[in-house]
C-alpha cells in the first residue's frame, strides 16, 4: 500500500516538474508568426506583462516546490509500516506558533505580489495617449470588426494596419473600443492584454508594436453563434508600407467600367442596405466597408482566404463558411452572384 | 452501539416489521414520499452522478469536436448549446446536488441527531431542484418559439447580456436556463435553511459548537454562504426575464441600461458559488486526512477560523472576472488585492492538513488516495489562481484556456477528487458494503492519469493564445496537438468515471459487508449501524470532545483532557 | 455500551439549543435580504439614467398613510404577540385581524399609487429605467406583503375557530418575525425609492 502512495506523491511532483519546464522551453520557442503566444511579445504592454508573468511563475513555483515538497516527503516518510499498526500515533492537536508563521509569510507574498501588480495596471491603464499616437475606432459587430481611424478618413474591417512604433520614437496605436450588439474582446496576445468591448459602455486600449509582421488573435469573449469565427488580423507596417496603405484606404472605390453591370446589381440588389462602398451610393453600415475588400486577405472575419471562389460561394451561401453568421444567403441567381463577384474582384 | 443498547421506552422502531417484502410499487412510492434525511440524501447523490455521466457526455463531445482544427463532429450551434449545458449542468445538477447530498445524510448523524431541522421542507426542496434540472434538459426537445429558433440553452453558463436579451436570443433557450435555476435555486436555499438550523438548534448534549466534526461545521459555514450567494442569482434572473417578458430595461443597453450590471450580479453569485462547491471538498478532506493518517486534524480552531474567514473574503472578490470590462484601475487593484486575501486562509488549510499527515501513520485505502491527490491539485489550482489575481497577466489570460484549466483543477481537480474520497469513505456506511477495491483501484489510477493529460496540458493552450467558448480554430494557429493530447485525456477520465458507476452499482449487491466502522474512524455516524436505522440512534448521543469514538477506544487517554 | 462517556449529571439540564423556527425563519430573512440588495442596488445605480420618460420626482407621491399603517403593523402584530403568550385567544385574533386590515390598507394604497402612474402619468415597467427599478422593486416587497398577509391570514381563521392556543405562541412569533422583516424592506425600499430617489 504504501508504495502507492509514494508512487503517486513522486509522479506528481516529477512529472509535473519535467512537463513543466519541457512545455515553458516549447512554448517560448514556438513563436512564429501563426501562433499567437503570450510569451512571444511583440509590444510594449505584451512584453511588460510577460515579465511580470515569469516574476509571479517565480513566486507561486518556489512555493510549489516548497509545499509540494513537504508534502511528498511526508507521504513517503510517515506511511504505516506493517509492523507497527496496533498503535496510533502521537496527537498533535496544533500549535499557535506554526499557524502565526504560515500566516505571516503568505501576508508578505500578497503584498510583494500586489504592489507588483498594481504597479503594472497603473502604468498600463492610464497611460498618457502621446501626440506621435494613431487613432483607431474599434466597432464590435456580430462577427466582424468595424476599423475606422478617424483622422485620416479611413474605414475599414477586420484587418487592421498599424504602424511600428520604436523606444526612441514611440508612434503607438490607441483604439477606442465600442460595440454595435452585444459584448465582444478584442485579443491580440502577442500585442496587448484583452480589453472587452461593451455596448453603451466606451473602452480604451493601446498598443506599442515593436517589431514588424503580422499578428493574429480573436473576438474572446462569447458573443453568438460565430463567435469562433470573429478573428483578427494586425498587420504591424513600417512607416512605408503604413503611409502606403493609408493612401490606398482614403482613396474612393475603384470604379471599373469593364464591370459597370456588376456595379448596378450590387446597387440593386439590396446589398447597399447593409454594406458600404464609397464613392458610390452603397452606404450601408451593418455590414463590412467593401469599399477596398481585395486589399484583405481574408473573408468573413477569417472563415475563407479571399479568393474569386470563395468569394463567390460567400456571396452565394456566407453559411457554407460561417453558419449562423448575419448576412443571409440573396438567393440570387448565379449570373447575379457571377457579376456581383466580378464587380467586389476589383475593389483594390 | 445502536444495536447492543436497551431500547428506552419511546425509541423502539415501529418501522415495518419484517414478516413480508414490501412490492416494488410499495418500495418506489416510498422514495418518492420520504422525509427521511438519509433517503433524500441518497436521492441527491444519485440524482447528481445520473448528471455527471450527462455533462460528462457532453465533455467528451466537445473534446471529440476540438481534438482536431476546423472539425464539423458538431455545428457551431449545437456545440454552443453542449458548453452551455455542460457547465451550468456540472455547477448545478452535479456539484450542488452531490454537496447538500452529502451533508444531507452526514450532519444529523454527525451531530447525534434524529433527522433534519425541517424534513418536509428537505424533501420539497429536492423535489425542487430535482424538477429545475429536468426542466432544464427539456429544453432539448421543448418548444422553439415562434420564431423557431430555440432548444437548449447557449448563452454560456455565465448568460451576459445583452447576448440574453430578446434581440439576440430569440426563442426560448434563455428562458429554459433563467426558469430552471430559479426553481432549483428555491430548492438549494431550502436545503440550506435546512442545514444551519439543524446545525444550530439540533445538535445532542455536550456538541458545542466546537466540539462539531469538521464536515459538519464547514458545510454550516457552507449553508450560510449559500444563502447570500444563490439568492443574487435568482435577483439577476427575475430582472432578466423581466427585461425578456415585460419590456423591462434592466440590461437594455439601448435604454441606457448597464450590460456590465449583468456581469456584477452574476459575480456576486458566481464568485462565492465556487467557494459554496469547494467548501464541502475542505470538509470531506478534513474528515478522510486524519482518520487515515491517525491523527487528529492539526488545528482544528484555525481550521473553523480560515473556513469562516474564506467565506467572509469571498464575497469580496467577484470583480477579478471582470478585470477586462474598463474598470477603473484603482478598483482593478482593489480586486487584485481582496483576491490574493482569500488566498491566505486557503493556504492555512493547505499547512494544516500537511501538518497532520506529518507524524502520521498514513494508510493508502482508496478515499486516501484520493484525497492525497486533492492536496497536490489543490495547491496548484490556488497557485494557478493566484496567477489570474495579477491583473496585467489576468489580460491576458482571461477567457482562455488558462483559465477553463484552472478552474477544471479546481472543480474537478479538488471537488470532485474529495467527493470520490467521500464516496469510497461512506458508501459502507450508507449500504453496509465496501466498494470493491480493485475496481477503485482502476478508478483512481485512470482518473488521475486522464485528468492530467487533460487539464496540464490546457494550461499551455492558454498561453498559446487559444481562447474558451470557440467551437473550432484554424490550423495555423499551433494548438493542434495540444487540443488532440487534452481531448484524449478526457476518453480516460469517461472510462474511469464508467468503472466508478459500475462499481457503486455492483458492491451493492457484491461487495464484502462492512460493519459499523470499517475505517476505525471517529465521528459518531461510524458508531450506529451500517446502514443505519431510520432512527440513526436508539438513545441521544452525549459527548465530551471533538472525536466521540476515539475517547470510547482509548479511554485512558481521551481527547477532552487535551481539547483546551 | 452506551453512546459515549458518561456525563456528569449537572451538565444534563443546561444544554440550551436556539429555538428552529427562529433559526429557520432568520435564515430566510438572511437570503431575502440578498435578493432585495440586489433590487435596491439596481434601483439606485440606475437613479437619473432614464433616457426618457417620467422622472422620480414627477410622477412619484409619498406615501405617507400607507407607510404609517404598515408600520403600525409592526406594533399591532406584536401585540397579538403577546396576547398568544398569555393565552388570550380572543384579544390576539382582535390584533391579528388589525394586522391584516393595516396590511390590506398599504396594498390598497399600492394599487390606487398604480393606477395613477400607469393610467395619468404613463409609466409603466417598460417605459424606462426609471418605470423599470420601481414597479420591480416595489412589486417584489408588495409580493412578499401578500404572501404575508396570506399566511396572517390562515393563523387569523385558526384564532376564530379556536384551534390556536398559547401553546404555539413560538410559532406565531416566527410569523411575525417575517411580517417585522417585510416592514423592515418597506423603510429601506421607502427611503431609496421617495426620499433619495426623488
Amino acid at each position: 500500500m504504501y508504495s502507492i502512495g509514494c508512487a503517486i506523491s513522486i509522479l506528481m511532483h516529477r512529472s509535473i516538474l519535467s512537463t513543466f519546464s519541457s512545455a515553458v522551453l516549447w512554448i517560448t520557442a514556438n513563436s512564429t508568426q501563426a501562433s499567437p503566444s503570450l510569451m512571444a511579445p511583440a509590444s510594449t504592454p505584451a512584453h511588460e506583462i510577460q515579465k511580470l508573468a515569469w516574476f509571479t511563475l517565480s513566486i507561486t513555483g518556489g512555493i510549489f516546490f516548497v509545499v509540494a515538497g513537504l508534502l511528498t516527503y511526508a507521504v513517503i516518510k510517515y506511511r504505516a509500516k506493517e509492523a507497527d499498526r496496533l498503535s496510533e500515533p502521537a496527537q498533535i492537536y496544533g500549535s499557535t506558533q506554526i499557524e502565526l508563521a504560515w500566516t505571516v509569510i503568505p501576508v508578505l507574498i500578497v503584498i510583494v505580489l500586489f504592489l507588483t501588480a498594481a504597479r503594472l495596471i497603473f502604468a498600463i491603464q492610464d497611460a498618457p495617449e502621446p501626440e506621435s499616437a494613431v487613432d483607431v475606432t474599434v466597432i464590435g459587430h456580430q462577427f466582424w470588426w468595424e476599423f475606422r481611424y478617424p483622422k485620416l478618413g479611413i474605414v475599414t474591417a477586420n484587418e487592421l494596419h498599424v504602424p511600428l512604433s520604436s523606444s526612441e520614437a514611440p508612434v503607438p496605436t490607441y483604439l477606442s473600443l465600442l460595440s454595435s450588439d452585444v459584448d465582444h474582446s478584442f485579443w491580440v496576445p502577442q500585442l496587448a492584454g484583452k480589453t472587452d468591448l461593451i455596448p453603451n459602455h466606451p473602452n480604451a486600449t493601446w498598443i506599442d508594436p515593436l517589431r514588424p509582421g503580422l499578428y493574429v488573435g480573436q473576438c474572446a469573449q462569447f458573443c453568438g453563434a460565430q463567435h469562433a469565427m470573429m478573428l483578427l488580423r494586425v498587420y504591424v507596417d513600417t512607416p512605408e508600407e503604413f503611409s502606403a496603405w493609408v493612401k490606398n484606404q482614403q482613396q474612393q472605390a475603384v470604379q471599373d467600367p469593364a464591370v459597370a453591370g456588376g456595379q448596378r446589381v450590387f446597387e440593386t440588389e439590396a446589398c447597399i442596405n447593409c454594406h458600404a462602398i464609397r464613392g458610390t451610393v452603397a452606404t450601408g453600415r451593418f455590414g463590412p466597408d467593401l469599399t477596398h475588400l481585395m486589399s484583405r486577405e481574408t473573408l468573413g472575419a477569417g472563415a475563407a482566404p479571399n479568393t474569386a471562389e470563395n468569394l463567390r460561394a460567400w456571396i452565394k451561401n456566407p453559411g457554407t463558411f460561417k453558419n449562423g453568421c448575419l448576412m443571409p444567403a440573396m438567393q440570387l441567381e448565379a449570373p447575379q452572384i457571377n457579376q456581383i463577384t466580378e464587380y467586389l474582384a476589383t475593389l483594390r | 452501539m445502536a444495536e447492543n443498547s436497551v431500547p428506552l421506552p419511546g425509541s423502539i422502531d415501529l418501522t415495518r416489521s419484517r414478516g413480508y417484502a414490501p412490492t416494488v410499487l410499495e418500495r418506489l412510492h416510498g422514495w418518492l414520499v420520504t422525509v427521511d434525511h438519509k433517503r433524500l440524501g441518497i436521492l441527491y447523490v444519485t440524482y447528481g452522478i445520473l448528471f455527471l455521466l450527462v455533462g460528462g457526455a457532453e465533455a467528451i463531445a466537445i473534446r471529440i469536436q476540438l481534438a482536431v482544427p476546423r472539425n464539423d463532429f458538431i455545428s457551431a450551434q449545437v456545440y454552443n448549446r453542449f458548453f452551455t449545458m455542460h457547465g451550468t449542468t456540472m455547477v448545478f445538477l452535479v456539484g450542488m446536488t452531490i454537496i447538500f447530498g452529502f451533508a444531507n445524510y452526514l450532519v444529523p448523524l454527525q451531530i447525534g441527531a434524529r433527522d433534519m431541522a425541517f424534513p418536509r421542507l428537505n424533501a420539497f426542496s429536492f423535489w425542487l431542484t430535482a424538477f429545475g434540472g429536468l426542466l432544464l434538459y427539456y429544453s432539448f426537445i421543448g418548444g422553439s418559439g415562434l420564431s423557431g429558433a430555440g432548444s437548449a440553452p447557449d448563452v454560456g453558463w455565465f448568460a451576459y447580456a445583452p447576448l440574453t436579451a430578446r434581440a439576440f436570443s430569440p426563442g426560448h433557450s434563455t428562458d429554459y436556463w433563467a426558469l430552471a435555476l430559479i426553481v432549483s435555486g428555491f430548492g438549494t436555499l431550502g436545503t440550506a435553511i435546512n442545514i444551519v438550523t439543524t446545525v444550530l438548534s439540533m445538535r445532542c448534549k455536550g456538541m458545542t459548537m466546537m466540539r462539531l466534526p469538521l464536515f459538519t461545521w464547514l458545510m454550516l459555514v457552507d449553508s450560510g454562504l449559500t444563502l447570500i450567494t444563490i439568492t443574487p442569482l435568482t435577483a439577476a434572473q427575475i430582472m432578466l426575464l423581466i427585461d425578456r417578458y415585460l419590456g423591462g430595461h434592466f440590461f437594455d443597453t439601448q435604454a441606457g441600461g448597464s450590460a456590465v450590471a449583468w456581469m456584477h450580479f452574476f459575480w456576486i453569485f458566481g464568485h462565492p458559488e465556487v467557494y459554496v462547491l469547494v467548501l464541502p471538498a475542505f470538509a470531506i478532506a478534513n474528515e478522510v486526512i486524519p482518520v487515515f493518517s491517525r491523527k487528529a486534524i492539526f488545528g482544528y480552531p484555525a481550521m473553523v477560523a480560515a473556513s469562516v474567514g474564506i467565506a467572509f473574503i469571498s464575497l469580496s472578490v467577484w470583480a477579478h472576472h471582470m478585470f477586462t470590462v474598463g474598470m477603473t484601475s484603482f478598483s482593478n487593484a482593489f480586486f487584485v488585492l481582496s483576491t490574493e486575501l482569500v488566498g491566505i486562509p486557503t493556504g492555512i488549510k493547505i499547512f494544516n492538513w500537511l501538518a497532520t499527515i506529518w507524524g502520521g501513520k498514513i494508510r493508502f485505502a482508496t478515499p486516501m488516495l484520493f484525497a492525497i491527490a486533492f492536496l497536490f491539485q489543490f495547491l496548484i489550482a490556488g497557485l494557478t489562481g493566484i496567477m489570474l489575481s495579477i491583473a496585467p497577466w489576468n489580460w491576458q489570460l482571461h477567457n482562455s484556456y488558462f483559465v477553463i484549466a484552472h478552474f477544471h483543477y479546481v472543480l474537478v481537480g479538488a471537488i470532485v477528487f474529495c467527493i470520490f474520497a467521500g464516496v469510497y469513505y461512506w458508501y459502507p456506511k450508507v449500504t453496509g458494503r465496501m466498494l470493491n477495491d480493485t475496481l477503485g483501484k482502476w478508478h483512481f489510477w485512470l482518473f488521475l492519469i486522464g485528468f492530467h493529460v487533460t487539464f496540464d496540458t490546457m494550461h499551455f493552450l492558454g498561453i498559446l493564445g487559444m481562447p474558451r467558448s470557440i467551437y473550432t480554430y484554424e490550423p495555423d494557429r499551433g494548438w493542434k496537438t495540444l487540443n488532440m493530447i487534452t481531448s484524449a485525456g478526457g476518453i480516460i477520465q469517461g472510462i474511469a468515471v464508467l468503472i466508478f458507476a459500475f462499481n457503486l452499482f455492483w458492491s451493492y449487491f457484491h461487495g464484502e459487508p462492512a460493519g459499523d466502522d470499517p475505517w476505525d474512524a471517529w465521528t459518531l455516524e461510524w458508531q450506529t449501524s451500517s446502514p443505519p436505522p431510520v432512527y440513526n440512534f436508539a438513545q441521544d448521543p452525549v459527548v465530551r470532545s471533538r472525536r466521540p469514538l476515539w475517547d470510547l477506544k482509548h479511554p485512558e487517554d481521551p481527547d477532552w483532557e487535551y481539547e483546551g | 455500551m452506551s453512546a459515549t462517556t458518561g456525563m456528569p449529571a449537572a451538565y444534563e439540564g443546561q444544554w440550551r439549543l436556539p429555538p428552529r423556527g427562529k433559526v429557520g425563519m432568520s435564515s430566510l430573512i438572511v437570503g431575502e435580504s440578498a435578493i432585495f440588495t440586489i433590487f435596491v442596488v439596481a434601483y439606485v445605480f440606475y437613479i437619473g439614467k432614464s433616457l426618457s420618460g417620467p422622472t422620480p420626482r414627477q410622477v412619484l407621491e409619498v406615501p405617507i398613510f400607507a407607510t404609517i399603517c404598515l408600520l403600525s403593523s409592526s406594533f399591532t402584530v406584536w401585540m397579538a404577540e403577546r396576547a398568544i403568550r398569555r393565552n388570550r385567544v380572543s384579544t390576539f385574533a382582535l390584533w391579528l385581524g388589525g394586522t391584516i386590515c393595516l396590511g390590506l390598507v398599504f396594498l390598497g394604497g399600492t394599487a390606487i399609487e398604480w393606477h395613477k402612474l400607469i393610467y395619468q402619468d404613463r409609466l409603466t415597467i417598460s417605459t424606462n429605467l426609471f418605470g423599470t427599478t420601481y414597479y420591480s422593486l416595489v412589486g417584489l416587497h408588495a409580493t412578499h406583503v401578500v404572501i404575508g398577509l396570506l399566511m396572517l391570514t390562515i393563523v387569523f381563521l385558526f384564532a376564530v375557530t379556536r384551534r390556536v392556543r398559547g401553546q404555539h405562541a413560538e410559532r406565531i412569533t416566527v410569523l411575525s418575525m417575517y411580517w417585522h422583516f417585510v416592514d423592515a424592506v418597506w423603510v429601506v425600499v421607502f427611503t431609496v425609492v421617495y426620499v433619495i430617489g426623488r
